[in-house]
């Protein structure tokens, strides 16, 4: 069985190929190639989902990408899994499971139908007026419910097993849209030579020619034209044909995303293929042939299963071979909906009659109408329609009044007429305008280099179509620089030309009824929600639009928009045009999450940067932390030591021994040049003419505003050489100021800029032991403190490499940062670290250099200090010139707030009980009883326990800081209040006599 | 996502390898010392953020690294050119007319 409702004979799918399916547990039998929303159709299912706010029963309204309706949710597995698929774009595959949604316990009895009877009180702008008090039940209540009723699918739980991919095009034209416009201007653009990318949301090629039985191109059959171009078009070496591919974003400069569907129609999957490949597309020139979707009939009850857009139903039965009905109802305004009445007739179905609102339909189609013995109610109109869970009646009356006459119907296909799809237009910033006399918006004025063709240009007219887009292709290729190749030329007919259309209520549904006539199905957005809306003061499509949530469900308002927009109007009085349309965004369908993120996931969504002694230190056990892209040892616990306790026995060693650090993590950049000098003048506080090559100096970067920028020590090793240490977070920010004034403002400076960052592995060897560590490795530097002092520099041999060698320390211990090219730096660790363990040294990391570096209160710009410290206010006035005409920052310093008193400085804190340390970012109070809010003075930026000093220590922002030194603060903390002592920011060693042992 | 003509490489890269560096043309003043607040106020805080035509800087960070110039409309995302930095702001409306011209020629 494939389906009651399969007419044999009708159709392009395979009755031999079948496949079968679950709906809500029930197994049911397909035909390859169908649809979900074919499938249940053809077993006579019609009811597939319930409404997001008065859980009403829904079916299948389209047949295309605009459904709002049959949301479902689609599993392979258990983590393969989809809420609010479209089942009317979905493809079935053996062994899907389909659930519908937003219903219990069942779809056919759902307990939130309640919501129904209830309505009146979920008028337009219900939650915006009732959830707002009191306050406190928002959050205990309000939100809670809301988000509970609210919302169709469930989000799977599991971890999406499929991966992603993603691909880079360039084309000189890329078509978007594969039916008879689409198709013909891809041709016309590739014959002509011109590289072309052609894509559609469908599975095959073909556009409106799925459902459209009367069309022939170059004397064939519309549908048998289109596989053969496409076919075509695909063997051609310049043409990429994409199917099951939606352009879903037009973006900046002809950059237009597309995203494939690969997988999710196979019923096998192959582990090789991604399950959607992202294409960001460049072209050169962009075709834009989106078509056009057709409109419901606004009227009461007009959201019953079994009532769908007669183009809708024209696919089931001309490409999937499925009648909707036996006895089908057509309600329309536009001549396009009598062919699906003859198609139907034609296949053997019952037609009951066609009502159409106009008192003059097209002659031609009223007379094949006749002609087939149909029976067509001109100036009538359905003024409700009957049945629950699945329409069973219409009542129909004459336009302007009179008795309804009941006709018995189990389906119902409408059509108020067509919108041009200018999604994608209007996303590409064109602007469009109204056509008063079709009653559509057409593209209008455009910004980016793209064409519109056919109907969502449109153009009606199926030769006009053709030679449109045939023109628009060979355009496009020229215009792109395509040369010789041949023309195109196509002739097409279609059995009838088309005339009609409306926008707004229909007859019943006007501005005196309360009527429950459905413009936004998904959003249960009906008439008079937009006139309600309207009459509280909305008069901006933009405010009705959110006061409504007309247009902002899933499908975008693709159906709804133009509906609500003429209700809105007639209840302004004022023209469409002066109401407006609201904006068209990416993406034109949902896209999934995994098409985007795409391969940036787990290890690959951020890229880390390791060490060159990383592997060592992960072999001897090392935790790691996150510094910016960068893994850094963070200490190195023993067996059975936490953290707290690694970190104590670390400081304590490289005290009292000696450790050794990997610091290669700290930015550098090689300064050289004649005018090296000249320029770090410039960039950093202090003076650089008397630094001699040999010896270094703690410089501190300002930006032009006065604010500590960045910190580190510069070594000098020639007249012309510098080799500048930064931040480790503050490299390429350091980098890219240090350019951007080379380049731009001192570009009459002779000096080049080289990042020397990952070329260098550096090992701080730091501590008493220190020299004795290392001097038996070290070639070529008298390692004595005379010959080599405090801030230092040498170039020499370590283990045989070359090294920059600085004598150098952040601990304030006698210290050496040992520099030796990248490649080289876990050996010559190993040399180091043999020497180190045999002293009794230790291997330390980051929160050891934390707490020996605040011990002695050297600061941490990004830590210490937040972007609006002056080095004033970081104790640093000592490094700034006095002398220097000009460096920047210079006039920021003197900016009437920089140099007010009261100013935030950075101080240290004691607790007065010594075992306790602060929390970090903790504020700090002068009266702890003071009433709230209380008025901060400053906060805590760096806080630890001092082992060597035996108590915690802290450095804190605080204002007026430096006149407080001894002075008795408060940190207030929930659950307890602590008092501290403002003292200078050392700690351990003050005189500093360990720095130079 | 733009696509930028970066003056040094001649040629149209893909806004990736860019990023946006602020106003153009903003000279820092030789004499910035002694300078007053006002000027100061001017020079460094002071911005217009205009609807429609933009002069700013770009920096080809992921290429060749050179600061440079735009001229681009900020509600169209349109430039009208870039060129390097030290060179005089272009006449743009100079450019718009010798498009006209073209287009007229056509």
């Amino acid at each position: 069985m494939m389906g009651a409702n399969r007419i044999p004979g009708v159709g392009r799918l395979t009755p031999a190929r079948t496949a079968r399916f679950t709906f809500d547990g029930r197994t049911l039998t397909a035909l390859e190639g169908d649809t979900v929303a074919s499938a249940l159709l053809a077993n006579g299912i019609h009811l597939v989902g319930r409404s997001f706010k008065y859980h009403r029963p829904r079916g299948i309204l389209s047949a295309g990408a605009e459904e709002p309706n049959a949301l479902i949710d689609v599993a392979r597995d258990a983590a393969r899994r989809q809420p609010n698929v479209r089942a009317t774009v979905q493809e079935v595959f053996d062994g899907m499971k389909v659930e519908s949604q937003n219903r219990w316990p069942s779809l056919a009895f759902d307990v939130g139908g309640f919501n129904d009877l209830l309505s009146p009180f979920f008028a337009a702008g219900f939650y915006y007026k009732t959830f707002m008090w009191p306050k406190a039940a928002w959050h205990a209540i309000y939100e809670p419910f809301i988000r509970r009723a609210a919302g169709l699918g469930v989000a799977p739980t599991e971890a999406d097993p499929d991966h992603y991919a993603s691909r880079y095009a360039h084309c000189d034209v890329l078509v978007i849209g594969g039916g008879v416009a689409g198709l013909s201007a891809a041709l016309a653009a590739a014959k002509a030579g011109a590289k072309v990318i052609i894509c559609d949301e469908q599975p095959e090629m073909g556009g409106a020619l799925r459902y459209e039985s009367g069309t022939t191109i170059d004397g064939k059959n519309g549908w048998d034209w289109a596989q053969e171009t496409a076919g075509t078009l695909a063997e051609m070496d310049n043409v990429t044909v994409l199917t099951r591919t939606t352009g879903f974003g037009y973006y900046n400069h002809n950059f237009v995303g597309l995203v494939e569907r690969v997988t999710d129609h196979l019923a096998a999957l192959d582990k090789s293929l991604p399950r959607e490949r992202l294409w960001q597309v460049r072209a050169k020139k962009v075709i834009l042939a989106n078509g056009q979707i057709e409109r419901h009939m606004v009227f009461a009850n007009n959201d019953r299963p079994g009532i769908m857009l007669a183009s809708a139903g024209r696919t089931y039965l001309n490409h999937f071979g499925v009648a909707v009905g036996s006895k089908v109802g057509v309600y329309t305004a536009h001549d396009s909906a009598y062919e699906a009445a003859f198609d139907l007739k034609r296949a053997g179905v019952s037609v009951a009659a066609i009502v159409d609102c106009r008192e003059n339909p097209g002659e031609a189609v009223l007379a094949e109408a006749r002609k087939l013995g149909i029976e067509v109610l001109t100036g009538h109109s359905v003024i409700k329609a009957g049945g629950k869970l699945r329409v069973n009646s219409v009542s129909v009356a004459r336009n302007g009044g009179g008795s309804a006459r009941k006709i018995a119907v189990d389906a119902l296909l409408v059509s108020a007429g067509w919108t041009p799809s200018v999604h994608l237009f209007s996303q590409s910033r064109g602007k469009v305008k109204f056509d008063a006399a079709t009653q559509r918006f057409l593209p209008g004025t455009y910004l980016q280099d793209c064409l519109s063709i056919g109907a969502c240009n449109g153009t009606d007219d199926l030769q006009a179509t053709i030679d449109e887009a045939l023109a628009a292709g060979e355009l496009t290729a020229r215009a792109a620089g395509a040369e010789g190749g041949t023309q195109v030329t196509l002739s097409g007919e279609n059995r009838f030309g088309w005339t009609g259309g409306m926008i707004g209520a229909a007859e019943g549904a006007g501005p005196d009824t309360t009527v429950k006539a459905f413009i936004d199905f998904q959003h249960d957005v009906c008439a008079k929600d937009i006139r309600l809306a309207v009459r509280e003061g909305m008069h901006s499509i933009e405010h009705i639009k959110r006061f409504t949530t007309n247009g902002m469900a899933s499908d975008q308002g693709k159906l709804s928009n133009m509906h609500g927009l003429a209700i809105a109007a007639e209840a302004l009085g004022k023209d469409i045009p002066q109401v407006g349309l609201t904006t068209f965004r990416q993406p034109y369908t949902p896209v999934t999450f995994g098409a985007i993120v795409n391969h940036s996931r787990g290890p690959l969504f951020d890229p880390a940067r390791k060490t060159p002694m990383h592997a060592w230190e992960e072999a001897h056990g090392a935790e790691f932390e996150d510094v910016g892209n960068w893994k850094r040892a963070w200490f190195y616990p023993r067996s059975g030591e936490g953290m707290h306790e690694a970190v104590a026995r670390e400081c304590k060693t490289v005290r009292d021994v000696a450790g050794v650090f990997d610091a290669s993590t700290l930015g550098k950049i090689e300064v050289v040049g004649p005018d090296a000098a000249q320029f770090l003048n410039l960039m950093y506080t202090n003076a650089w003419d008397n630094l001699k090559p040999g010896r270094c100096r703690y410089g501190i970067m300002l930006r032009d505003d006065g604010f500590v920028y960045d910190d580190g020590v510069v070594g000098r090793l020639a007249e012309d050489r510098f080799h500048v240490t930064t931040t480790t977070g503050g490299a390429p920010r350091v980098m890219n100021h240090m350019e951007d004034y080379l380049q731009t403002e001192f570009p009459h400076l002779k000096v080049w800029l080289t990042s020397t960052t990952e070329q260098w592995a550096v090992i701080a060897v730091q501590g008493p032991k220190a020299r004795e560590i290392i001097a038996p490795l070290v070639e070529g530097i008298d390692l004595s403190n005379e010959a080599f002092p405090h801030m230092s520099v040498a170039e020499g041999k370590i283990c045989g490499v070359p090294t920059r060698l600085f004598r150098m320390s952040f601990t304030g211990e006698l210290g050496f940062e040992v520099n030796v090219p990248a490649d080289y730096g876990q050996a010559v660790w190993e040399a180091i670290w043999a020497r180190a363990e045999l002293m009794g040294a230790c291997a330390y990391g980051t929160e050891t250099m934390h707490v020996l570096r605040a011990e002695k209160g050297y600061i941490i710009v990004g830590q210490d200090t937040d972007g609006t410290l002056t080095p004033d206010d970081a104790g640093l006035s000592w490094a700034v010139s006095k002398k220097k005409p000009d460096f920047v920052g210079i006039r920021g310093l003197k900016r009437p707030d920089l140099v007010k008193s009261g100013r935030k400085q950075l101080v240290g804190l004691l607790t007065k009980d010594p075992k306790v340390v602060l929390e970090e970012g903790a504020q700090i109070v002068a009266d702890p009883n003071q009433p709230k809010p209380m008025t901060m003075l400053g906060h805590v930026t760096s806080s630890y326990w001092s082992e060597n000093c035996g108590r915690s220590i802290a450095l804190a922002m605080v204002a007026g800081g430096r006149e407080r030194l001894g002075q008795t603060l408060y940190v207030p903390m929930t659950d307890r209040t602590i008092a501290v002592e403002v003292s200078d920011m050392v700690f351990f060693d003050k005189e500093g006599g360990r720095l130079h042992g | 996502m733009l696509l930028i003509y970066c003056p040094y490489c001649e040629e149209e890269r893909s806004e990736l390898e860019f990023r946006g560096a602020g106003d153009a043309h903003i000279a820092r003043p030789a004499n910035i010392a002694d300078i007053t607040d006002e000027e100061f106020e001017e020079y460094f805080f002071l911005r217009q953020n205009p609807k429609g035509l933009i002069f700013e800087r770009w920096r080809h960070i992921h290429g060749c690294g050179r600061f440079f110039n735009a001229a681009r409309d900020t509600v169209s995302d349109r430039f009208y050119t870039t060129y390097k930095a030290g060179e005089p702001k272009p006449d743009i409306s100079a450019i718009l007319q010798s498009e006209q011209d073209k287009g007229a020629a056509k």
